[in-house]
Protein backbone atom coordinates (compact mmCIF):
# COMPACT_ATOMS: atom_id res chain seq x y z
CA UNK A 1 0.00 0.00 0.00
CA UNK A 2 1.75 3.53 -1.00
CA UNK A 3 1.24 6.65 0.55
CA UNK A 4 -1.33 7.90 -1.50
CA UNK A 5 -3.80 5.07 -0.92
CA UNK A 6 -3.29 5.77 2.86
CA UNK A 7 -4.03 9.15 2.08
CA UNK A 8 -7.19 8.60 0.30
CA UNK A 9 -8.38 5.99 2.80
CA UNK A 10 -8.39 8.71 5.60
CA UNK A 11 -9.65 11.18 3.54
CA UNK A 12 -12.93 8.44 2.75
CA UNK A 13 -12.86 7.29 6.78
CA UNK A 14 -13.23 11.19 7.98
CA UNK A 15 -15.83 12.32 5.12
CA UNK A 16 -18.11 8.84 5.92
CA UNK A 17 -17.78 9.55 9.62
CA UNK A 18 -18.43 13.26 9.02
CA UNK A 19 -21.52 12.35 7.04
CA UNK A 20 -22.66 9.71 9.73
CA UNK A 21 -22.49 12.53 12.24
CA UNK A 22 -24.24 15.04 10.24
CA UNK A 23 -27.17 12.81 10.27
CA UNK A 24 -26.87 10.74 13.20
CA UNK A 25 -26.64 13.58 15.48
CA UNK A 26 -28.87 15.69 17.16
CA UNK A 27 -26.99 17.80 19.65
CA UNK A 28 -25.88 20.56 17.44
CA UNK A 29 -22.02 21.28 18.42
CA UNK A 30 -21.58 17.53 17.57
CA UNK A 31 -23.29 18.53 14.21
CA UNK A 32 -20.95 21.72 14.05
CA UNK A 33 -18.44 19.12 14.27
CA UNK A 34 -19.04 16.32 11.70
CA UNK A 35 -19.40 19.28 9.04
CA UNK A 36 -15.60 19.96 10.14
CA UNK A 37 -14.66 16.49 9.59
CA UNK A 38 -16.42 15.95 6.35
CA UNK A 39 -14.37 19.34 5.42
CA UNK A 40 -11.10 17.95 6.72
CA UNK A 41 -11.69 14.83 4.89
CA UNK A 42 -12.35 16.93 1.76
CA UNK A 43 -9.25 19.07 1.67
CA UNK A 44 -7.02 15.67 2.73
CA UNK A 45 -8.44 14.37 -0.43
CA UNK A 46 -7.78 17.37 -2.46
CA UNK A 47 -4.44 17.53 -1.24
CA UNK A 48 -3.90 13.77 -2.29
CA UNK A 49 -4.52 14.65 -5.57
CA UNK A 50 -2.70 17.32 -5.89
CA UNK A 51 0.36 15.24 -5.34
CA UNK A 52 -0.79 12.48 -7.87
CA UNK A 53 1.26 13.33 -10.86
CA UNK A 54 4.67 12.36 -9.94
CA UNK A 55 6.67 14.68 -10.54
CA UNK A 56 6.39 17.35 -8.00
CA UNK A 57 3.55 18.81 -6.39
CA UNK A 58 0.63 20.60 -7.98
CA UNK A 59 0.43 23.97 -6.07
CA UNK A 60 -2.90 25.06 -6.77
CA UNK A 61 -4.36 22.40 -4.62
CA UNK A 62 -2.66 23.68 -1.53
CA UNK A 63 -3.52 27.42 -1.94
CA UNK A 64 -7.11 26.24 -2.72
CA UNK A 65 -7.22 23.87 0.87
CA UNK A 66 -5.83 27.04 2.84
CA UNK A 67 -8.84 29.24 1.10
CA UNK A 68 -11.16 26.53 2.16
CA UNK A 69 -9.61 25.82 5.46
CA UNK A 70 -10.42 29.52 6.44
CA UNK A 71 -13.96 29.62 4.76
CA UNK A 72 -14.73 26.41 6.80
CA UNK A 73 -13.33 28.29 10.11
CA UNK A 74 -15.28 31.61 9.56
CA UNK A 75 -18.64 28.55 9.06
CA UNK A 76 -17.75 26.70 12.16
CA UNK A 77 -16.88 30.20 13.74
CA UNK A 78 -20.91 31.41 13.05
CA UNK A 79 -21.96 27.81 13.41
CA UNK A 80 -20.97 27.60 17.40
CA UNK A 81 -22.00 31.46 18.01
CA UNK A 82 -24.94 29.95 16.78
CA UNK A 83 -25.12 26.73 18.87
CA UNK A 84 -24.64 28.87 21.35
CA UNK A 85 -27.23 31.35 21.34
CA UNK A 86 -30.06 28.95 20.75
CA UNK A 87 -28.87 26.67 23.55
CA UNK A 88 -29.22 29.84 25.93
CA UNK A 89 -32.98 30.13 25.20
CA UNK A 90 -33.99 26.62 24.01
CA UNK A 91 -31.36 23.93 24.04
CA UNK A 92 -28.92 22.63 22.52
CA UNK A 93 -30.99 20.32 20.12
CA UNK A 94 -33.47 21.45 17.22
CA UNK A 95 -37.19 21.90 18.32
CA UNK A 96 -38.57 19.49 15.82
CA UNK A 97 -35.92 17.05 16.74
CA UNK A 98 -36.91 14.59 20.03
CA UNK A 99 -34.29 15.62 22.66
CA UNK A 100 -32.00 13.57 23.55
CA UNK A 101 -34.24 12.05 26.93
CA UNK A 102 -36.78 10.02 25.89
CA UNK A 103 -38.68 10.68 29.38
CA UNK A 104 -41.57 12.98 28.64
CA UNK A 105 -41.23 16.27 30.13
CA UNK A 106 -43.22 16.96 33.65
CA UNK A 107 -42.03 20.39 34.16
CA UNK A 108 -45.10 22.43 32.81
CA UNK B 1 -11.26 50.75 -12.96
CA UNK B 2 -14.26 49.04 -14.86
CA UNK B 3 -17.80 49.08 -13.62
CA UNK B 4 -17.34 45.32 -13.17
CA UNK B 5 -14.62 45.27 -10.58
CA UNK B 6 -16.69 48.09 -8.68
CA UNK B 7 -19.47 45.75 -8.67
CA UNK B 8 -17.69 43.51 -6.63
CA UNK B 9 -15.83 46.28 -4.44
CA UNK B 10 -17.89 49.10 -3.48
CA UNK B 11 -20.26 46.86 -1.27
CA UNK B 12 -17.25 45.72 0.07
CA UNK B 13 -15.71 48.34 1.00
CA UNK B 14 -18.93 49.58 2.26
CA UNK B 15 -19.37 46.68 4.64
CA UNK B 16 -15.83 47.32 5.87
CA UNK B 17 -16.77 51.37 6.16
CA UNK B 18 -20.53 51.47 7.94
CA UNK B 19 -18.14 49.22 10.92
CA UNK B 20 -16.20 52.26 11.54
CA UNK B 21 -18.24 54.91 11.58
CA UNK B 22 -20.24 55.94 14.28
CA UNK B 23 -23.49 53.83 14.64
CA UNK B 24 -26.43 56.98 14.07
CA UNK B 25 -24.04 57.35 10.61
CA UNK B 26 -24.18 53.74 9.43
CA UNK B 27 -27.65 54.08 7.33
CA UNK B 28 -25.95 56.98 5.21
CA UNK B 29 -22.88 55.45 4.36
CA UNK B 30 -24.58 51.82 3.26
CA UNK B 31 -26.85 54.26 1.04
CA UNK B 32 -23.85 55.63 -0.23
CA UNK B 33 -22.39 52.26 -0.85
CA UNK B 34 -25.65 51.44 -2.86
CA UNK B 35 -25.39 54.20 -4.34
CA UNK B 36 -21.92 53.57 -5.79
CA UNK B 37 -22.65 49.77 -6.40
CA UNK B 38 -26.25 50.98 -8.20
CA UNK B 39 -24.50 53.24 -10.62
CA UNK B 40 -21.53 50.39 -11.37
CA UNK B 41 -24.08 47.92 -12.41
CA UNK B 42 -26.15 50.38 -14.54
CA UNK B 43 -22.93 51.46 -15.68
CA UNK B 44 -21.94 47.79 -16.41
CA UNK B 45 -25.19 47.37 -18.40
CA UNK B 46 -24.16 49.83 -20.81
CA UNK B 47 -20.96 48.68 -21.48
CA UNK B 48 -22.47 44.96 -21.86
CA UNK B 49 -25.13 46.27 -23.92
CA UNK B 50 -23.35 48.24 -26.28
CA UNK B 51 -19.46 46.25 -26.78
CA UNK B 52 -20.61 42.54 -25.44
CA UNK B 53 -19.34 40.55 -22.76
CA UNK B 54 -16.58 42.06 -20.59
CA UNK B 55 -14.02 40.48 -18.89
CA UNK B 56 -11.01 41.02 -16.55
CA UNK B 57 -8.49 38.89 -15.35
CA UNK B 58 -7.60 39.69 -11.76
CA UNK B 59 -3.93 40.44 -11.65
CA UNK B 60 -3.35 40.11 -15.36
CA UNK B 61 -3.11 36.75 -14.89
CA UNK B 62 -5.00 34.33 -17.42
CA UNK B 63 -6.61 30.90 -16.31
CA UNK B 64 -5.92 27.82 -15.28
CA UNK B 65 -3.49 29.97 -13.35
CA UNK B 66 -5.25 33.08 -12.84
CA UNK B 67 -9.63 33.80 -11.78
CA UNK B 68 -11.35 35.25 -14.55
CA UNK B 69 -14.48 37.98 -14.13
CA UNK B 70 -16.44 37.63 -16.49
CA UNK B 71 -20.15 39.92 -17.25
CA UNK B 72 -22.39 38.28 -19.85
CA UNK B 73 -25.94 39.75 -20.39
CA UNK B 74 -27.24 36.66 -17.91
CA UNK B 75 -25.21 37.90 -14.81
CA UNK B 76 -25.35 41.64 -16.01
CA UNK B 77 -29.45 40.96 -15.87
CA UNK B 78 -29.03 40.09 -12.54
CA UNK B 79 -26.52 42.16 -11.34
CA UNK B 80 -28.95 44.83 -12.21
CA UNK B 81 -31.96 42.96 -10.49
CA UNK B 82 -30.19 42.56 -7.51
CA UNK B 83 -28.90 46.41 -7.62
CA UNK B 84 -32.38 47.55 -7.84
CA UNK B 85 -33.62 45.04 -5.12
CA UNK B 86 -31.09 46.36 -2.67
CA UNK B 87 -31.32 49.80 -3.20
CA UNK B 88 -35.20 49.44 -2.31
CA UNK B 89 -34.11 47.20 0.60
CA UNK B 90 -31.54 49.38 1.84
CA UNK B 91 -34.33 52.55 1.33
CA UNK B 92 -36.96 50.15 3.50
CA UNK B 93 -34.62 49.37 6.39
CA UNK B 94 -34.05 52.74 7.21
CA UNK B 95 -37.58 52.85 8.71
CA UNK B 96 -37.66 49.42 9.63
CA UNK B 97 -34.13 49.10 11.21
CA UNK B 98 -34.05 52.46 13.24
CA UNK B 99 -32.50 51.77 16.41
CA UNK B 100 -35.39 52.67 18.46
CA UNK B 101 -38.11 50.48 16.35
CA UNK B 102 -35.72 47.03 15.67
CA UNK B 103 -33.28 47.49 18.54
CA UNK B 104 -29.40 48.25 18.73
CA UNK B 105 -28.45 44.59 17.73
CA UNK B 106 -30.04 44.16 14.46
CA UNK B 107 -30.00 47.91 13.80
CA UNK B 108 -26.34 47.42 14.08
CA UNK B 109 -26.03 44.13 12.08
CA UNK B 110 -28.09 44.62 9.60
CA UNK B 111 -26.02 47.09 7.14
CA UNK B 112 -22.89 44.98 7.07
CA UNK B 113 -24.56 42.01 6.11
CA UNK B 114 -26.43 43.48 3.58
CA UNK B 115 -23.50 44.96 2.14
CA UNK B 116 -21.60 41.30 2.41
CA UNK B 117 -24.72 39.64 1.16
CA UNK B 118 -24.40 42.24 -2.25
CA UNK B 119 -20.68 41.54 -2.49
CA UNK B 120 -20.95 37.79 -2.65
CA UNK B 121 -24.02 38.67 -4.84
CA UNK B 122 -22.11 40.08 -7.46
CA UNK B 123 -19.08 37.99 -6.90
CA UNK B 124 -21.09 35.08 -8.55
CA UNK B 125 -22.71 36.86 -10.93
CA UNK B 126 -19.26 37.64 -12.41
CA UNK B 127 -17.42 34.74 -11.55
CA UNK B 128 -16.17 31.61 -14.28
CA UNK B 129 -13.78 29.85 -11.77
CA UNK B 130 -15.37 27.29 -9.88
CA UNK B 131 -13.63 27.99 -6.24
CA UNK B 132 -14.14 31.45 -6.81
CA UNK B 133 -17.91 30.45 -7.01
CA UNK B 134 -17.89 28.28 -3.92
CA UNK B 135 -16.02 31.30 -1.92
CA UNK B 136 -18.86 33.53 -3.34
CA UNK B 137 -21.44 31.25 -2.30
CA UNK B 138 -20.18 30.35 1.73
CA UNK B 139 -19.68 34.17 2.37
CA UNK B 140 -23.41 34.69 0.63
CA UNK B 141 -24.64 31.64 3.06
CA UNK B 142 -22.96 32.90 6.18
CA UNK B 143 -24.44 36.58 6.03
CA UNK B 144 -27.51 35.31 4.90
CA UNK B 145 -27.25 32.84 8.18
CA UNK B 146 -26.51 35.87 10.00
CA UNK B 147 -29.21 37.86 8.61
CA UNK B 148 -32.14 35.22 9.69
CA UNK B 149 -30.29 35.50 13.47
CA UNK B 150 -30.55 38.75 13.34
CA UNK B 151 -34.24 38.84 15.37
CA UNK B 152 -32.47 37.13 18.58
CA UNK B 153 -35.86 35.37 18.90
CA UNK B 154 -36.27 31.63 19.70
CA UNK B 155 -37.59 31.08 16.21
CA UNK B 156 -35.15 33.06 14.61
CA UNK B 157 -32.16 31.39 16.33
CA UNK B 158 -34.02 27.39 15.05
CA UNK B 159 -34.71 28.59 11.86
CA UNK B 160 -31.08 30.55 11.19
CA UNK B 161 -29.17 27.11 12.78
CA UNK B 162 -31.49 25.20 10.26
CA UNK B 163 -30.67 26.84 7.24
CA UNK B 164 -27.16 26.96 8.42
CA UNK B 165 -26.91 23.13 8.26
CA UNK B 166 -28.47 22.91 5.22
CA UNK B 167 -26.14 25.49 3.88
CA UNK B 168 -23.24 23.34 5.08
CA UNK B 169 -23.88 20.58 4.03
CA UNK B 170 -24.71 22.09 0.37
CA UNK B 171 -21.44 23.38 0.51
CA UNK B 172 -19.74 20.35 1.00
CA UNK B 173 -21.30 18.69 -1.84
CA UNK B 174 -20.90 21.20 -3.73
CA UNK B 175 -16.53 21.33 -2.69
CA UNK B 176 -16.56 17.57 -3.32
CA UNK B 177 -17.61 18.21 -6.96
CA UNK B 178 -15.58 21.17 -7.16
CA UNK B 179 -12.51 18.75 -5.91
CA UNK B 180 -13.48 16.06 -8.33
CA UNK B 181 -13.29 18.25 -11.41
CA UNK B 182 -9.93 19.28 -10.82
CA UNK B 183 -8.59 16.18 -10.18
CA UNK B 184 -9.56 14.67 -13.40
CA UNK B 185 -8.87 17.96 -15.38
CA UNK B 186 -6.49 20.34 -13.68
CA UNK B 187 -8.24 23.40 -13.95
CA UNK B 188 -11.33 24.77 -12.05
CA UNK B 189 -12.40 27.86 -15.40
CA UNK B 190 -15.55 27.09 -16.86
CA UNK B 191 -14.18 28.10 -20.89
CA UNK B 192 -11.22 25.62 -20.44
CA UNK B 193 -13.64 22.78 -18.48
CA UNK B 194 -15.66 23.06 -21.72
CA UNK B 195 -12.87 22.63 -23.81
CA UNK B 196 -12.10 19.40 -21.57
CA UNK B 197 -11.52 16.12 -22.47
CA UNK B 198 -14.78 14.02 -20.39
CA UNK B 199 -13.55 12.04 -17.75
CA UNK B 200 -15.70 9.24 -16.73
CA UNK B 201 -16.11 11.25 -12.81
CA UNK B 202 -17.59 13.83 -15.00
CA UNK B 203 -21.14 12.96 -14.26
CA UNK B 204 -20.64 12.26 -10.36
CA UNK B 205 -18.88 15.67 -9.82
CA UNK B 206 -21.50 17.13 -11.58
CA UNK B 207 -24.22 15.21 -9.83
CA UNK B 208 -22.29 16.46 -6.51
CA UNK B 209 -22.44 20.09 -7.46
CA UNK B 210 -26.02 20.02 -7.80
CA UNK B 211 -27.03 18.39 -5.04
CA UNK B 212 -25.05 20.96 -3.39
CA UNK B 213 -26.54 23.84 -5.42
CA UNK B 214 -30.30 22.22 -5.07
CA UNK B 215 -29.39 22.62 -1.31
CA UNK B 216 -28.86 26.07 -1.36
CA UNK B 217 -31.20 27.44 -3.99
CA UNK B 218 -33.81 25.73 -1.22
CA UNK B 219 -34.97 23.37 -4.87
CA UNK B 220 -37.65 20.52 -3.17
CA UNK B 221 -36.75 18.35 -1.74
CA UNK B 222 -34.28 20.38 -0.13
CA UNK B 223 -36.54 23.38 0.95
CA UNK B 224 -37.59 22.23 4.42
CA UNK B 225 -35.14 25.32 5.90
CA UNK B 226 -36.78 28.09 3.55
CA UNK B 227 -39.63 29.61 5.49
CA UNK B 228 -39.10 29.48 9.05
CA UNK B 229 -35.72 31.07 8.09
CA UNK B 230 -37.67 34.16 5.73
CA UNK B 231 -40.23 34.26 8.25
CA UNK B 232 -38.23 35.32 10.74
CA UNK B 233 -36.02 37.56 9.28
CA UNK B 234 -37.26 41.03 9.74
CA UNK B 235 -38.59 42.42 6.76
CA UNK B 236 -36.13 44.47 4.89
CA UNK B 237 -33.64 41.17 5.16
CA UNK B 238 -36.33 38.37 4.09
CA UNK B 239 -36.97 40.79 1.20
CA UNK B 240 -33.42 39.76 0.00
CA UNK B 241 -33.19 36.55 1.51
CA UNK B 242 -36.37 35.37 -0.70
CA UNK B 243 -35.62 37.50 -4.34
CA UNK B 244 -31.81 37.24 -4.30
CA UNK B 245 -30.04 34.72 -2.05
CA UNK B 246 -31.35 31.78 -3.93
CA UNK B 247 -30.90 33.09 -7.53
CA UNK B 248 -26.96 32.75 -6.53
CA UNK B 249 -26.80 29.36 -6.62
CA UNK B 250 -29.38 29.36 -9.45
CA UNK B 251 -27.33 31.34 -11.22
CA UNK B 252 -24.11 28.99 -10.42
CA UNK B 253 -26.33 25.69 -10.89
CA UNK B 254 -27.04 27.42 -14.50
CA UNK B 255 -23.48 27.95 -15.59
CA UNK B 256 -22.59 24.46 -14.20
CA UNK B 257 -25.37 22.61 -16.53
CA UNK B 258 -24.76 24.87 -19.62
CA UNK B 259 -21.17 26.65 -19.48
CA UNK B 260 -19.07 23.85 -18.00
CA UNK B 261 -20.62 20.75 -18.86
CA UNK B 262 -23.39 20.53 -21.30
CA UNK B 263 -22.05 17.09 -22.31
CA UNK B 264 -22.49 15.13 -19.20
CA UNK B 265 -25.89 16.11 -18.77
CA UNK B 266 -28.04 13.23 -19.42
CA UNK B 267 -32.12 13.05 -20.06
CA UNK B 268 -32.93 10.84 -17.38
CA UNK B 269 -31.22 12.90 -14.91
CA UNK B 270 -32.80 16.29 -16.54
CA UNK B 271 -35.91 14.11 -16.47
CA UNK B 272 -35.24 13.68 -12.91
CA UNK B 273 -34.16 17.54 -11.69
CA UNK B 274 -37.50 18.81 -13.90
CA UNK B 275 -39.54 16.25 -11.79
CA UNK B 276 -38.36 18.20 -8.67
CA UNK B 277 -39.38 21.29 -9.57
CA UNK B 278 -42.83 19.95 -10.42
CA UNK B 279 -43.15 19.15 -7.55
CA UNK B 280 -42.07 21.75 -5.89
CA UNK B 281 -44.13 23.93 -7.90
CA UNK B 282 -47.38 22.03 -6.89
CA UNK B 283 -45.95 21.56 -2.90
CA UNK B 284 -45.14 25.04 -2.50
CA UNK B 285 -48.77 26.50 -3.73
CA UNK B 286 -50.76 24.19 -1.58
CA UNK B 287 -48.37 24.97 1.42
CA UNK B 288 -48.55 28.62 0.65
CA UNK B 289 -52.68 27.95 0.01
CA UNK B 290 -52.88 26.48 3.88
CA UNK B 291 -50.46 29.01 5.63
CA UNK B 292 -52.15 31.69 8.24
CA UNK B 293 -49.15 34.00 8.26
CA UNK B 294 -48.77 36.70 5.33
CA UNK B 295 -45.04 36.03 5.82
CA UNK B 296 -45.31 32.49 5.51
CA UNK B 297 -47.72 32.96 2.28
CA UNK B 298 -44.78 34.92 0.44
CA UNK B 299 -42.08 32.16 1.86
CA UNK B 300 -43.85 29.21 0.10
CA UNK B 301 -44.88 30.93 -2.85
CA UNK B 302 -41.06 30.85 -2.97
CA UNK B 303 -40.89 26.99 -3.10
CA UNK B 304 -43.09 26.80 -5.58
CA UNK B 305 -41.38 29.72 -8.13
CA UNK B 306 -38.03 28.34 -7.18
CA UNK B 307 -39.92 24.67 -8.83
CA UNK B 308 -40.38 26.73 -12.42
CA UNK B 309 -36.76 27.50 -12.74
CA UNK B 310 -35.53 23.93 -12.83
CA UNK B 311 -38.59 22.81 -14.84
CA UNK B 312 -36.82 24.76 -17.62
CA UNK B 313 -33.57 22.91 -17.63
CA UNK B 314 -34.96 19.57 -20.02
CA UNK B 315 -37.08 22.25 -22.31
CA UNK B 316 -33.79 24.00 -23.52
CA UNK B 317 -32.43 23.35 -27.20
CA UNK B 318 -34.66 21.96 -30.29
CA UNK B 319 -34.14 22.72 -33.64
CA UNK B 320 -34.00 26.24 -33.70
CA UNK B 321 -34.48 26.81 -37.63
CA UNK B 322 -37.34 24.49 -37.45
CA UNK B 323 -38.90 25.49 -33.98
CA UNK B 324 -37.87 28.94 -33.12
CA UNK B 325 -39.42 29.05 -29.82
CA UNK B 326 -37.81 25.80 -28.70
CA UNK B 327 -34.73 28.21 -27.84
CA UNK B 328 -36.63 29.84 -25.37
CA UNK B 329 -36.76 28.12 -22.10
CA UNK B 330 -33.66 28.98 -20.67
CA UNK B 331 -34.41 32.60 -21.74
CA UNK B 332 -37.79 32.23 -20.19
CA UNK B 333 -36.12 30.79 -16.75
CA UNK B 334 -34.06 33.69 -16.58
CA UNK B 335 -37.18 36.40 -17.49
CA UNK B 336 -38.98 34.77 -14.62
CA UNK B 337 -35.89 34.40 -12.08
CA UNK B 338 -35.83 38.27 -12.90
CA UNK B 339 -39.52 39.16 -12.58
CA UNK B 340 -39.65 36.54 -9.31
CA UNK B 341 -37.40 38.77 -7.40
CA UNK B 342 -38.72 42.28 -8.27
CA UNK B 343 -42.61 41.09 -7.30
CA UNK B 344 -41.01 39.09 -4.25
CA UNK B 345 -39.07 42.15 -2.20
CA UNK B 346 -41.92 44.10 -3.36
CA UNK B 347 -44.72 41.77 -1.38
CA UNK B 348 -41.73 41.15 1.73
CA UNK B 349 -41.08 45.11 2.07
CA UNK B 350 -44.90 45.80 2.04
CA UNK B 351 -45.75 42.74 4.58
CA UNK B 352 -43.18 44.58 6.87
CA UNK B 353 -44.78 47.88 6.39
CA UNK B 354 -48.40 46.03 7.53
CA UNK B 355 -46.43 44.77 10.38
CA UNK B 356 -44.89 47.49 11.99
CA UNK B 357 -47.53 50.02 10.81
CA UNK B 358 -50.50 48.13 11.81
CA UNK B 359 -49.03 45.44 13.75
CA UNK B 360 -50.96 42.95 10.67
CA UNK B 361 -48.83 39.52 10.58
CA UNK B 362 -51.94 36.91 9.93
CA UNK B 363 -54.13 37.23 7.31
CA UNK B 364 -57.38 38.00 8.90
CA UNK B 365 -55.96 41.30 10.33
CA UNK B 366 -55.61 42.13 6.57
CA UNK B 367 -59.00 43.13 6.63
CA UNK B 368 -59.91 46.05 5.08
CA UNK B 369 -56.34 47.51 4.67
CA UNK B 370 -56.01 48.54 1.78
CA UNK B 371 -58.68 51.13 2.78
CA UNK B 372 -55.88 52.59 5.11
CA UNK B 373 -52.59 51.86 3.38
CA UNK B 374 -54.14 52.31 -0.58
CA UNK B 375 -50.70 52.33 -2.26
CA UNK B 376 -49.56 49.89 -0.14
CA UNK B 377 -51.75 47.87 -1.13
CA UNK B 378 -51.80 48.24 -4.94
CA UNK B 379 -47.73 47.09 -4.85
CA UNK B 380 -48.81 44.17 -3.34
CA UNK B 381 -51.67 43.53 -6.06
CA UNK B 382 -48.88 44.37 -9.08
CA UNK B 383 -46.57 42.33 -7.46
CA UNK B 384 -49.29 38.97 -7.05
CA UNK B 385 -49.85 39.90 -10.81
CA UNK B 386 -46.34 38.69 -11.83
CA UNK B 387 -46.13 35.80 -9.59
CA UNK B 388 -49.40 34.64 -11.06
CA UNK B 389 -48.02 34.65 -14.69
CA UNK B 390 -50.84 37.34 -15.55
CA UNK B 391 -50.36 39.58 -18.93
CA UNK B 392 -48.86 41.98 -18.81
CA UNK B 393 -45.94 41.30 -16.14
CA UNK B 394 -42.26 39.77 -16.76
CA UNK B 395 -43.67 36.51 -14.74
CA UNK B 396 -45.79 35.77 -18.03
CA UNK B 397 -43.71 36.72 -20.71
CA UNK B 398 -40.93 33.52 -18.74
CA UNK B 399 -43.90 31.30 -18.15
CA UNK B 400 -45.31 31.53 -22.17
CA UNK B 401 -41.67 31.10 -23.46
CA UNK B 402 -40.96 27.97 -21.00
CA UNK B 403 -44.60 26.81 -22.09
CA UNK B 404 -44.20 26.80 -25.78
CA UNK B 405 -40.75 25.49 -25.24
CA UNK B 406 -42.27 22.63 -23.36
CA UNK B 407 -44.71 22.22 -25.40
CA UNK B 408 -42.37 22.17 -28.78
CA UNK B 409 -39.89 19.88 -26.80
CA UNK B 410 -42.84 17.14 -26.59
CA UNK B 411 -42.78 17.51 -22.44
CA UNK B 412 -46.31 19.10 -22.47
CA UNK B 413 -46.73 17.58 -18.95
CA UNK B 414 -44.20 20.13 -17.90
CA UNK B 415 -46.13 22.77 -19.35
CA UNK B 416 -49.77 21.36 -17.29
CA UNK B 417 -47.76 21.75 -14.54
CA UNK B 418 -46.83 25.54 -15.13
CA UNK B 419 -50.74 26.15 -15.85
CA UNK B 420 -51.70 24.34 -12.55
CA UNK B 421 -48.81 26.25 -10.70
CA UNK B 422 -49.97 29.46 -12.27
CA UNK B 423 -53.66 28.69 -11.00
CA UNK B 424 -52.60 27.63 -7.30
CA UNK B 425 -50.48 30.87 -7.60
CA UNK B 426 -53.76 33.14 -8.23
CA UNK B 427 -55.85 30.89 -5.27
CA UNK B 428 -53.00 31.72 -2.74
CA UNK B 429 -52.33 35.32 -3.03
CA UNK B 430 -56.24 35.65 -3.58
CA UNK B 431 -56.59 34.90 0.03
CA UNK B 432 -54.85 38.32 1.41
CA UNK B 433 -55.78 40.60 -1.16
CA UNK B 434 -59.67 39.28 -0.58
CA UNK B 435 -58.88 40.21 3.11
CA UNK B 436 -56.89 43.36 1.98
CA UNK B 437 -59.70 44.69 -0.15
CA UNK B 438 -62.80 43.73 2.50
CA UNK B 439 -64.96 46.21 3.01
CA UNK B 440 -65.08 46.25 6.71
CA UNK B 441 -64.14 48.63 8.93
CA UNK B 442 -60.52 50.49 8.22
CA UNK B 443 -58.14 49.61 10.49
CA UNK B 444 -55.69 51.91 12.41
CA UNK B 445 -52.25 52.32 11.29
CA UNK B 446 -49.55 54.69 12.18
CA UNK B 447 -49.00 56.75 9.35
CA UNK B 448 -46.31 55.57 6.81
CA UNK B 449 -44.40 57.71 4.81
CA UNK B 450 -45.45 58.27 1.31
CA UNK B 451 -41.37 57.54 0.27
CA UNK B 452 -41.65 54.12 2.30
CA UNK B 453 -44.84 53.14 0.59
CA UNK B 454 -43.66 53.87 -2.87
CA UNK B 455 -40.63 51.56 -2.82
CA UNK B 456 -42.24 48.39 -2.93
CA UNK B 457 -44.71 49.60 -5.21
CA UNK B 458 -41.31 50.89 -7.33
CA UNK B 459 -40.38 47.66 -7.18
CA UNK B 460 -43.58 45.30 -8.29
CA UNK B 461 -44.04 47.89 -11.07
CA UNK B 462 -40.44 47.09 -12.93
CA UNK B 463 -41.97 43.30 -12.89
CA UNK B 464 -44.71 44.83 -14.68
CA UNK B 465 -42.33 46.60 -17.35
CA UNK B 466 -40.01 43.87 -17.69
CA UNK B 467 -43.40 42.39 -19.43
CA UNK B 468 -44.28 44.98 -20.70
CA UNK B 469 -40.96 46.26 -22.34
CA UNK B 470 -39.63 42.42 -22.66
CA UNK B 471 -37.88 43.06 -26.16
CA UNK B 472 -35.17 45.19 -24.61
CA UNK B 473 -33.92 42.74 -21.49
CA UNK B 474 -35.25 39.81 -24.54
CA UNK B 475 -32.07 40.58 -26.45
CA UNK B 476 -30.08 41.87 -23.23
CA UNK B 477 -29.88 38.65 -21.70
CA UNK B 478 -28.92 36.64 -25.22
CA UNK B 479 -25.47 38.86 -24.92
CA UNK B 480 -23.16 35.93 -24.38
CA UNK B 481 -25.33 33.10 -24.05
CA UNK B 482 -24.03 29.53 -23.45
CA UNK B 483 -24.67 27.55 -26.77
CA UNK B 484 -26.00 24.74 -24.88
CA UNK B 485 -28.35 27.12 -24.16
CA UNK B 486 -29.43 26.95 -27.76
CA UNK B 487 -28.99 23.79 -29.26
CA UNK B 488 -30.04 22.09 -25.58
CA UNK B 489 -28.87 20.53 -23.00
Amino acid sequence: MNGLDILALSASALVGLGIYGLLAARHLLRRVLAFNLVGSGLFLWFGAAGARGGVGVDPIPQALIITGIVVALAASALGVALVVAHARLSGPTLPEEAPCDPEPDNRA
Amino acid sequence: MTPLIWLVIAPLLGALAVLVVPARRMPAVALGAAAATLGAALALAAQVAGLGPRTVLLGGWTPPLGIVLKADGLGTAFAVMAALVMSGVALAARHELAPDKAGARAAYGFWPLMLLVWAALNTVFVSRDLFNLYVGLELLSLAAVALVALAGSREALAAAMRYLLFALTGSLLYLAGVVLTYSAHGTLDMAMLLARVPATGDGVALGLMTAGLMAKTALFPFHVWLPPAHAAAPAPASAMLSALVPKASLVILLRVWFEAMPDAAGDAALLVMAGLGAVAVIWGGVQALVQRKIKLVIAYSTVAQLGYFIIAFPLTGGDSAVKPWSAGAWTGMVFLALSHGLAKSAMFLVAGIWYSACGAQELRDLKGLARALPMSAFAFALAAVTLAGLPPSGGFTGKYLMMQAAFVAGLWPFALVMVAGGLLAAAYLYRPLAALFAKDEAISCAPVSRVRQAVPLALAAAAIILGVLSAEPFSFIKIGKPDAAVEGL
